[in-house]
């Protein structure tokens, strides 16, 4: 069942904020590293350099403080530090979650590999994950902070699965430590976690072990905390109404894309959890008009009303030149202003949104 | 008596350091992928990777040995999309796993190419007569599968076009002891009812054209029970390669049981997916376990194999699976 989003999105709506309507603007994630911070992940490598850990760990705080302030001036309500100390969704967390090893990279597409890890032993919760990277970004930003964390469907199904008898029951007990982190980084004041999911987006037949991982993420987490599932890249009509079912506050697509063509399969039955609804393309390089985004997002009014709908960028930016990520940001935000701003007014019929 | 033989249908993934020189040599993106015709300095990376990949084998002791394919970065769907008469478009999903490779639009006829046979004379030559050489394709029916038809027409008609090319590729292979057919799609994207015959007739096509033994090897789980049927009897097979670690192998004893089977058997022993090494004695063990539920007198020949190509794994597991597969034989023995 659905958590209750309506007890926690109005936390977001800022103190200035110009409108009577509140579309939320957030984003999914990862954006791209300033180049020298590319520099600095080789440098630490090079047995030359002087460069050292903790050098390196200054330079991932200064590219955090960077960019959670790139996306503040962007204009979002809600702000990430753009994954800027992660190097990839798994192995980040692999690398964190006692009973992975690493055996080497694995081929994905072309020459584009991913150290794919293998569960070796039960996996158990060591040092919190994310805690540490929480405290300097909410301390840095001005706006909430969200928090996004790899979902266990996905750490343990892009894994090799050595010690469990079904990967399934790996996924329950991957859920298990992501919901004790959830609740670390809550005891620190996160209020927004998004679950990605991108591996159900293959298999989709396995909503049903995504839904039952979701149950324990949430188990004890309190409903002023809003929780976002983020899946992308798939063919939603095949875990849709399922995830009406889930007890999640907001729901994160990827249509842009797509041009909005899956928009009608969101529609019938009635769309239950807040929609997070993708308006600019992850993986094109043009900076979409604010013109073009305000029809964008007065799509998402076609599934759900303003007060239950959050605008993001599709996916995770980071394959984009910084500069066009940052103006993909900035407009978006400029188009849900003017969008609210045409909701106040009436310009907007928010029953049939599409009409001028 | 049967004959034991440990042998792999190749895709080996590339060794670590030549995943970064050839990443660095030709580029992440789509069009930088092999299109067959690449420059020398990328020719002699693969010629380093394709001896390191005979070393491999022959250091395991397998009982016939691959190219490797190391050159084939969109997986089976290779000798399509280096061919003149295909176009390569965006990047898909290769069956239910995170690899991609680019769609091959056929776009005119496709004649001979030799792609695949200069390959294999490279290792032919590296091999030098110390092991028999084995050949890797893709079957017929799977490479009309992956691809588009934006030339033939119909479905039959592409099938069979894919065949003759095959043959024709098959005419120009160096002297191999036996021809790997990969089929993954026969299971996962079966024949429509009735459209079976066009599917075994394609596979015949291909089969005809060598006397080497052929293998077609079908993987991610069990074959319909139809389908396997024509097979053993149409496809002109010397053996049907079957998946024993994925999906129910229940359902592939009780095809072999009731249709009977290919003189020989190939059995998908080791999982290509899965970075856990099996030990040889239960590799041994399973091959017993399969041999005791069938009632015929045995087989000619069952070839002990890993259930996919073995890009999959990291490179260091991918030599131990070999190094297993080879040991079991032996246990075997």
């Amino acid at each position: 069942m659905v958590r209750n989003p309506d007890a926690n999105r109005e936390q977001f709506r800022p103190n200035d904020h110009p409108n009577d309507a509140f579309l939320l603007t957030t984003v999914v994630g990862s954006y791209p590293k300033p180049k020298w911070l590319n520099r600095a992940d080789e440098l630490v490598d090079d047995p030359d350099s002087k460069f050292d850990a903790a050098d390196l760990e200054e330079a991932h705080d200064d590219a955090c403080r960077l960019i959670t302030h790139e996306h503040e001036r962007a204009g979002l309500d809600t702000v990430v530090d753009g994954e800027m100390r992660r190097n990839e969704m798994v192995e980040f967390f692999a690398d964190r979650i006692d009973g992975y090893e690493f055996n080497g990279p694995v081929k994905v597409w072309g020459h584009n590999y991913f150290d794919k890890p293998s569960v070796v032993e039960e996996v158990e919760y060591d040092e919190p994950w994310l805690v540490d990277e929480f405290d300097f970004t909410s301390n840095v930003a001005e706006r909430p902070v969200k928090v996004p964390i790899t979902g266990p469907y996905t750490l343990g199904f892009w894994a090799f699965n050595e010690a469990y008898p079904s990967t399934e029951e790996l996924v329950y007990d991957l859920a298990d430590l992501v919901n004790e982190e959830v609740e670390k980084l809550v005891e620190a004041g996160a209020r927004y976690i998004q679950i990605d999911e991108p591996a159900l987006a293959t298999t989709p037949e396995d909503h049903a072990i995504v839904g039952e991982a979701l149950e324990r993420i949430v188990s004890g987490i309190d409903e002023e905390v809003r929780i976002g599932l983020h899946v992308c890249y798939g063919d939603y009509s095949r875990i849709y109404p399922e995830i009406n079912d889930y007890p999640i506050d907001e729901f994160d697509v990827e249509l842009c894309n797509g041009d909005f063509e899956q928009i009608p399969t969101f529609t019938d039955p009635e769309f239950e959890p807040d929609l997070a609804l993708g308006v600019v393309d992850a993986h094109t390089a043009e900076i979409e008009s604010v013109e073009e985004i305000k029809e964008n997002v007065r799509q998402g009014l076609r599934v759900v009303p303003p007060e239950k709908l959050t605008i993001s960028p599709d996916c995770g930016l980071k394959l984009l030149p910084r500069e066009i990520a940052y103006g993909k940001m900035e407009n978006m935000v400029t188009a849900v202003r003017e969008v609210e701003a045409e909701i106040d007014s009436g310009e907007i019929d928010v029953d049939n949104p599409l009409d001028d | 008596m049967t004959e034991r033989v440990a042998a792999t249908p190749g895709l080996y993934p590339l060794p670590d350091w030549a995943k970064e020189t050839l990443s660095d040599l030709k580029g992440h993106q789509k069009g930088d992928l092999l299109s067959g015709d690449e420059s020398e300095a990328i020719v002699e990376q693969y010629d380093e990777v394709r001896a390191e990949f005979v070393d491999d084998q022959l250091d395991a002791g397998l009982d016939r040995v691959v190219e490797g394919q190391g050159r084939w970065d969109d997986m089976i769907a290779h000798p399509l999309t280096v061919h003149d008469g295909v176009e390569t478009g965006g990047i898909v999903r290769y069956y239910d796993n995170n690899n991609f490779y680019r769609d091959p639009r056929v776009v005119a006829d496709l004649d001979f190419s030799g792609d695949v046979a200069r390959e294999l004379e490279s290792a032919a030559d590296l091999i030098d007569g110390e092991a028999p050489l084995a050949a890797t394709l893709p079957g017929p029916y799977s490479l009309a599968d992956l691809a588009s038809d934006e030339h033939y027409g119909d479905e039959a008609a592409f099938q069979a076009a894919i065949a003759e090319f095959l043959a024709g590729e098959v005419e120009a292979f160096p002297a191999h002891e036996t021809l790997f057919l990969l089929e993954p799609s026969l299971v996962t994207n079966p024949p429509a009812e009735g459209a079976e015959s066009t599917a075994t007739d394609a596979i015949a096509t291909v089969a005809d054209a060598t006397d080497a033994d052929v293998v077609v090897q079908t993987s991610y789980g069990a074959l319909g029970e139809k389908l396997y049927a024509h097979l053993v009897d149409e496809a002109g097979a010397d053996a049907l390669g079957l998946d024993l670690v994925a999906g129910d192998r229940d359902d592939t004893v009780y095809n072999v049981q009731e249709f009977g089977s290919t003189d020989s058997l190939a059995l998908g022993l080791v999982d290509g997916q899965n970075t856990l090494v099996e030990e040889p004695e239960t590799v041994a063990e399973r091959v017993e376990w399969f041999e005791s539920q069938i009632p015929a007198e045995g087989f000619d020949r069952t070839y002990l194999t890993p259930n996919t190509e073995l890009f999959y794994l990291p490179a260091n597991k991918y030599r131990a699976k070999l190094n297993a597969l080879a040991a079991a034989a032996e246990v075997l023995d």
